[in-house]
């Protein structure tokens, strides 16, 4: 049976019988016709609600694990703060930045962190676009990992300034100084991207939340919870009109960040293409730093919710089909990155310059040589295991693989960023740059602040779309009623 | 004046919910409303609720964020601080579309939310349906549909015939707010 054929059975009929031998991918693309693989067990409207809802409001149900993780996060939030604080008292000075090197590991973070932020937003937008109904078990959760993680991300460039208390002269607003921001550098593009990004991205994850608190409003026992719970829910009653506007605003509000998500990074990108710097000046930087920014979000999502689904009972909802979809994504991914870093080693050759030709001597040869070779071993070869697809059924394997995904990710901001500014044109202003124990305190720092925030988000409120899942069951039901018949 | 309020019938499942509605719009019921857990494919259209004034609103608020975001720009590099860069145009528009984007992008989103929001009357803390019994469920696992007083073809009586013939399991009256 040809494709194009089934998608408009598909739409006209609810869904009839398909072969057995059918690619999922076939399978999830009609409109009604979900994979039945989504969501396993034998589920109601009833025991999806109360399976996700109850996480949240039978708050003895949290497993040791919780507590451990959140412990740790807090720990190292507390040595975030403190590392803050020295660096207000002694400025930033306390990091390995200097000449030549003015950006470190401020401005590697900022881009790993940012980067991460996009795997959300590519799985709650431009997978809703294409109708991919796996999305739906994993959007609400990569959504308060976007937020979370462009939390950490907007810390390094307003640390990085040196005076975070003077940050809002970053805004174009009357003042008594008689200055304005440069609109021709990207670095002001920079702040509107990222807050424009922040400021979406919340909005999607709350609209989304909306119709979830009205469900915990109506089944928690708690009064302080209902009322707060209450609150958050605006007073939603599920009015068919009210939902015919809502998902419009949502599908729009998809269809915003779906360019959005891709402009973010671009303009990150840009921060290093626009300069003239051998290894920065390149016009692949943005398509590179997207598909690079994905991998290193599936990554992430898949480092969360690889224990995060055995621990809390949630394997019929986040099931080994959507794990298998997302080391897909981050396999493909991958290889558009190894791609880049190809044809990075080419335009060394090719252009004929001979400070480009000196950057990917550097980069291959010179002093921090081991970094980029293990980049290659972290994001070329490692997940190339992932074609197995015995291996990437495997959630111990998968979960190791994003780690070591994560773990190349940081080195490729490494390799791109000190790496290009240790040594540019002249060599008589070369150095080296070596991070300090500062530097290393921040970024484990923002790692205890996200998965802090991670933890809490978790146990207060619903990780897994309730209302989506419900009507993917519905779709699911209407299935199995067209089977039948 | 009519004394009585809506009528609010449950029913089991989202296919009977819909297929009630048809019959109701079929009926010449025209003040309806339902409400469900989820939305339910083809609702909107068999209760004819789909408002297209939203996307309109989301398209002005983008135009406007544009305008706005590529004015600033324009105001601050050519008027108010004019710097020379390296003897570079003032009115440089490439550099100003990325900015520009972001603007178009952060009005209209904001446009979709509080727009819907707005157009749905929300937020509003409490409702007459609330305190229809059983209704809490209707965030859970139950599927209602409203017949308005005002409809020209309500009849308390005879309305509450239609709903229980169409297969609603209970059958309440919503107190007028």
């Amino acid at each position: 049976m040809s494709t194009k054929k089934r998608e408009v059975t598909a739409v006209v009929e609810p869904s009839p019988r398909t072969g057995h031998g059918m690619p999922a991918a076939v399978q999830a693309h009609g409109e009604r016709g979900a994979d039945p693989e989504l969501l396993l067990g034998s589920h109601t409207y009833d025991s999806v609600g109360d399976r996700i809802s109850g996480i949240v409001l039978n708050q003895r149900s949290h497993p040791f694990a919780w507590f451990a993780v959140f412990g740790i996060a807090f720990l190292f939030l507390n040595g975030m703060m403190l590392t803050i604080t020295w660096l207000l008292y002694r400025g930033v000075g306390i990091w390995g930045i200097n000449q030549p090197a003015g950006w470190g590991f401020d401005i590697i973070n900022f881009v790993w962190w940012i980067g991460i932020g996009h795997a959300g937003t590519l799985i709650s937008a431009i997978l809703l676009l294409m109708r991919q109904q796996w999305r739906t078990s994993i959007n609400r959760f990569a959504e308060a990992m976007t937020l979370f993680a462009v939390a950490c991300a907007g810390l390094y460039p307003l640390l990085h300034t040196g005076r975070p208390w003077v940050a809002y002269w970053l805004f174009p607003y009357p003042n008594a100084m008689g200055i304005w921001p440069q609109f021709r550098s990207p670095l002001i593009w920079d702040v509107f991207a990222v807050s424009t990004y922040m400021t979406v991205s919340a909005l999607f994850w709350f609209v989304g939340l909306v119709p979830d608190l009205a469900t915990l409003r109506d089944r928690a026992k708690n009064r302080i919870a209902r009322i707060l719970f209450g609150i958050g829910a605006l007073g939603w009653r599920g009015s068919a009109r009210h939902w015919s506007r809502y998902e419009a605003a949502y599908l729009m509000l998809a269809g915003l960040s779906t360019p959005l998500v891709l402009s973010v990074h671009s303009i990150v990108s840009f921060d290093f293409a626009v300069s003239v710097l051998p290894g920065w000046h390149a016009t692949i930087f943005p398509p590179y730093f997207v598909a690079g920014a994905i991998y290193a979000g599936f990554a992430m999502v898949l480092t969360l919710a690889i224990p995060i689904r055995a621990w809390y009972g949630l394997k019929d909802f986040i099931t080994d089909k959507h794990l298998d979809w997302m080391a897909k994504i981050m396999l493909a991914t991958g290889l558009i990155v190894v791609y880049g870093y190809v044809m990075e080693i080419f335009y060394g050759w090719y252009s004929g310059n001979p400070y480009e030709g000196y950057l990917i001597k550097n980069r291959l040869t010179g002093p921090y040589a081991p970094m980029f070779w293990a980049l290659l071993v972290c994001n070329g070869v490692a997940p190339q295991i992932l074609w197995s697809p015995r291996w990437r059924s495997s959630p111990a394997i998968l979960f190791v693989v994003s780690l070591v995904v994560s773990v190349g990710m940081w080195l490729e901001r490494f390799i791109i960023i000190p790496v290009s500014l240790h040594r540019d044109f002249l060599p008589s202003s070369w150095g080296m740059y070596v991070p300090t124990i500062w530097d290393w305190s921040m970024f484990v720092g923002t790692l205890g602040l996200f998965f802090f925030l991670m933890f809490l988000f978790i146990r207060f409120l619903p990780m897994i779309s309730i209302f989506e899942m419900r009507e993917l069951l519905h779709r699911l039901r209407a299935r199995k009623a067209g089977e039948g018949a | 004046m009519m004394r009585t309020g809506s009528l609010i019938a449950r029913f089991a499942t989202a296919d009977d919910l819909l297929k009630a509605v048809r019959e109701l719009r079929g009926r010449g019921y025209t003040k309806l409303d339902a409400y469900s857990p989820f939305p339910i494919h083809g609702m909107s259209e068999a209760l004819c609720a789909e408002d297209a004034r939203l996307p309109w609103l989301v398209f002005l608020c983008g135009a406007a964020g544009a305008l706005l975001g590529y004015g600033l720009q324009y105001y601050v590099s050519v008027i108010a601080y004019p710097l020379n860069v390296g003897g570079r145009p003032l009115h440089s528009w490439p550099a100003f579309i990325p900015v520009t984007f972001e603007t178009t992008v952060l009005l209209a989103a904001f446009g979709a939310v509080i727009g819907m929001f707005a157009m749905n009357g929300l937020p509003r803390p409490h409702h007459p349906v609330f305190d229809v019994p059983g209704f809490e469920r209707a965030s859970h696992d139950a599927f209602f549909v409203e017949v308005r007083a005002d409809d020209p073809q309500f009849d308390r009586a005879r309305t509450e015939d239609i709903l229980r013939v169409l297969g609603a399991m209970a059958v309440h009256e919503v107190s007028r707010a």
